[in-house]
């Protein structure tokens, strides 16, 4: 079956700076995988990439088997426009209208306002709705032309948690119904959310493409806080250790387990014992830049 | 899967069809800021009830009079056509609605025409006025033949200016195409004779306005709307500049695309 995005050894660069390198990512149809990677790290160099505004240096990029530049390929593409953008004079229905009339057969625009939540602000003008407002607007335009794939930037960016929970039901509506989504993120919670793969993007690279589960299984360091009046850092496990008020103690290790048998063990006299998983922050952090956790401690523990 | 759905190839929506729904859109922005529109028409009709309506010499002439409404109106379409592609063009860039719109299943030609159409349908929103008060308050007189001819040959004159604004439009910001437009458009017009006959300037400064494009479009619509003859120089001048302001306006196109989107 052919990939719904195909990008094969694409290399770009902006000037003197490489935004990606020699990146290949298959998306086949029906899938949901997010797109990971701190600030500059050549996501959004990807992504426009695929939806035709920029083209590659080298490599090819191919979108339902079309060249994206090809506007006729992006007939069965939805993208979101960055909630900041839209025109302010124009009625909410009408930019649904405008953009829905780019398809062939789009979504009634009643409907996806209804969709979204958005029918009793249809005339209202855009410059006057709020962020969170502006954003579903944003990604219900993504969907208004019935696409076979979206591409979602950031879709939740600024919104509280009742509109992320919202945009995560579309979203996920969207892809039940054998839709293709592509998304990027800050926010692992919402990677962790909605995607079942995971491609984890760093200074134009491709660092990791796995399943989800698979993903957070790699990065297992446990956080060990406890109170204790000797230096603990010393404890075989520890991969790296920290100083907190007092005689507080923030212990990193890949075996929590070994470590607290260890610790009772020595006889050392502790109190106020916390165990927990490495938050998905830290695990990225930890993906991102291996060794920010565990590796590079070693190196300060010798 | 089937083929069809596969492939990705389902027709895009006719180009006139997609030229049709920008049109409507872009109107439809500009008119929401009504000031914009009021400005274009506004101008050059006070300069006429300032400028043409009291000066018995002039008004009371069907020649005179007939040509200063054909001078102003000229202006308000040079106006109107810098300003919209100038100034509007620059603003649209900036604006990150601009890359989603690019995304759309459609082509750069259905923008561009759209942008093409509402420039005209503003220029002639300028016109309208100055028709009106030349008509009602000076002794201007046209034939419909007349009429007809001069709105023709005020938008076919219009073009190297909307090529000019766009030239302008895609090569600088917004903050720098409103004051490069406003340099631009008043010596233009004044060295064109849009606000003071030709026949008022010196020698050396009428030699200088021959060359330039408002004369010439100047000429032009004069001879159309008052049956004389345009100095011989005119069409050659127009075109020459209309081959400029093209290739002004291809090479900014072709470098803001080449340093935004390569």
């Amino acid at each position: 079956m052919t990939e719904v995005v195909e990008v094969s050894g694409v290399t770009r660069r902006f000037g003197e700076v490489l935004a990606l390198d020699d990146v290949s990512l298959a998306v086949g149809p029906g899938e949901l995988v997010g797109m990971l990677g701190p600030n500059g790290a050549g996501k959004s160099t990807l992504l426009s990439l695929v939806s035709g505004q920029r083209k590659p240096d080298s490599g090819t990029v191919r979108l339902l088997g079309g060249d994206p530049r090809d506007p006729a390929s992006r007939v069965s593409l939805g993208i979101t426009p960055q909630e900041t953008g839209l025109p302010a004079t124009l009625r909410v229905h009408e930019v649904v209208d405008f953009v829905a009339q780019h398809y062939p057969s789009p979504l009634p625009t009643g409907e996806l306002l209804e969709l979204f939540g958005l029918r009793d602000l249809a005339r209202r003008q855009t410059g006057s709705l709020s962020g969170g407002q502006k954003r579903r607007l944003a990604v219900a335009l993504s969907l208004v032309g019935r696409p076979r794939v979206v591409l979602l930037d950031e879709p939740t960016t600024g919104l509280d948690v009742s509109g992320r929970a919202a945009l995560w039901d579309a979203i996920r509506d969207y892809h039940a119904e054998g839709g293709t989504v592509l998304l990027t993120s800050h926010y692992l919670e919402e990677v962790q959310a909605l995607a079942e793969r995971v491609v984890v993007i760093d200074h134009g690279r491709v660092l990791t493409d796995d399943t989800l589960d698979a993903v957070l299984r790699r990065v297992s360091v446990r956080r060990v806080v406890v109170s204790s009046s000797a230096d603990l850092g010393g404890l075989p496990g520890v991969a790296r250790a920290e100083r907190e008020a007092g005689d507080r103690q923030v212990l990193w290790t890949a075996d929590s387990d070994a470590l607290v048998r260890e610790l009772v063990g020595s006889g050392t006299d502790f109190a106020g014992l916390e165990i927990r998983g490495a938050t998905l922050e830290e695990a990225f952090a930890e993906l991102v830049t291996p060794g920010a956790l565990v590796g590079a401690s070693e190196g300060e523990a010798r | 899967m089937s083929a069809e759905t596969t492939s990705g190839t389902v027709a895009l929506r006719s180009f006139w069809a997609l030229s049709w729904l920008h049109l409507r859109y872009q109107f439809l922005e500009t008119v929401r800021v009504p000031i914009a529109v009021l400005g274009n028409l506004l101008f050059p009709a006070m300069s006429m009830f300032f400028f043409v309506v009291p000066q018995e010499s002039v008004a009371g002439n069907p020649v005179f009079a007939a040509t200063a409404v054909a001078s102003l109106g000229l202006f308000a379409v040079c106006s109107a056509s810098l300003f919209t592609y100038g100034l509007g063009v620059a603003e649209d860039r900036q604006l990150p609605f601009d890359p989603f719109v690019r995304s759309l299943p459609a082509g750069p030609g259905p923008r561009m025409v759209g942008r093409v159409l509402n420039g005209a349908i503003f220029s002639l929103f300028g016109v309208v006025p100055l028709i009106l008060i030349g008509w009602l308050f000076t002794e201007a007189t046209v034939t419909p033949v007349q009429l007809l001819a001069g709105v023709t040959t005020i938008l076919g004159v219009s073009v190297p200016f909307v090529l000019l604004g766009m030239g302008i439009g895609h090569s600088m910001s917004a903050k720098a195409a409103l004051p490069v437009v406003q340099v631009i458009l008043f010596p233009l017009a004044f060295a064109g004779g849009l606000f003071l006959p030709p026949q008022l300037f010196p020698s050396w400064l009428d030699g200088i306005s021959l060359a330039t494009p408002t004369r010439a479009g100047r000429d032009l619509l004069v001879a159309a709307v008052t049956g004389g003859d345009a100095p011989g120089t005119a069409l050659p001048v127009l075109a020459g500049w209309t081959v400029l302001f093209a290739a002004l306006a291809v090479w900014a196109y072709r470098r803001d695309e080449g340093r935004r989107f390569r």
